[in-house]
């Protein structure tokens, strides 16, 4: 498939576009590292604020997991459509994962207001600080995420989206499916792994 | 040059042993299946109160790297494409954990959680 999919000439016979997009998400770890360990670190330094067991709310956080989840299914199945040159399946899959990590970007809006409401704010506590700014980081991803699907949705409808061009849809996967990954660490480590409470 | 043609032919060779047939949609639902019975399955320990973190934040960890191995080697074709690929993801991976362990021992994290 790779070398279908590129036309370009490289030394290694693989797409330099491929093995970029897989350095940048090796890099990516490095900072969603750095974010999940400082939340650790701060996740019992709640203060007189809400503690992250009191104000997790799993089932809804569970239904926009698996949401999150099913985009990548999405995804795959957009790319496998336009490799087929199954073009107009390839658009209702790329919609498809955008309108579910739209449907994810507002639960976790929903998510921040409710938490506001109920006195967690941003600097209320080093745990805050730290949950927000790593699940914000997160949300900051998906969010450029549909950006780029529903680019690839125009760019298609366009007509300028086809076969051999499958490899863009497949980067813009990699990087969705990374997401995805990402997710399914914070779900577990932050939200299912129990924590304190006040 | 001569070097630059046995690089190009090693790599196009291991291209060759990995294949680039991708999986049948067909496949991609059943992995999607299996994932999303993880996903209730990980939920689910979140009403067994009774159960020991001893046992229960092992079970998650398990299941969670289940999950990131399947997205990773069928969604991400890393079990299908060239190997140095998932080369230089996993350096990335592996820097990160040796790194962020270090700095939470640093920060005694395994001791007071």
């Amino acid at each position: 498939m790779t070398n279908q999919t590129h036309s370009e000439e490289t030394s290694t016979g693989l797409s330099h576009n491929k093995l970029g997009m897989w350095v940048f998400l090796g890099s990516e770890c490095l900072l969603f590292g750095a974010l999940i360990s400082t939340y650790l670190i701060y996740r019992g330094r709640f203060a007189d604020g809400p503690a992250p067991g009191d104000i997790f709310d799993i089932p809804f956080t569970s239904v926009s997991s698996f949401v999150l989840l099913m985009s990548s299914l999405t995804m795959v199945l957009a790319l496998s459509a336009l490799q087929r040159g199954d073009e107009r399946n390839n658009r209702l899959w790329l919609l498809t994962t955008a309108l579910l990590g739209a449907v994810f970007v507002g639960g976790q809006v929903y998510e921040f207001t409710t938490f506001l409401r109920e006195g967690l704010g941003y600097s209320t506590s080093p745990f805050s600080s730290a949950f927000f700014t790593l699940t914000g980081f997160h949300g900051v991803h998906v969010s450029l995420g549909v950006v780029f699907l529903m680019s690839l949705y125009i760019s298609s409808a366009r007509g300028n989206l086809h076969k051999e061009r499958a490899e863009t849809v497949e980067l813009i996967g990699l990087y969705w499916h990374f997401v995805d990954i990402v997710w399914i660490f914070i779900f577990t480590v932050i939200y299912l792994v129990p924590s304190p409470t006040s | 040059m001569s070097t630059e043609t046995e690089h190009t032919t090693e790599f196009e060779k291991n291209d060759e042993e990995h294949g680039h047939e991708h999986p049948s949609d067909k496949k991609y639902f059943q992995i999607a299946g299996v994932l999303a019975i993880l996903t209730a399955l990980e939920v689910g320990t979140y009403w067994l109160e009774s159960m020991p973190g001893e046992i229960l934040i092992p079970l998650l960890m398990i299941m969670m790297v289940v999950k990131f191995f399947y997205v990773a080697a069928w969604f991400m074709h890393l079990r299908f494409d060239n190997s140095l690929f998932m080369k230089f993801f996993v350096s990335g991976l592996v820097l990160a954990s040796i790194v962020y362990a270090i700095f939470l021992t640093v920060f005694e994290f395994w001791h007071k959680g």
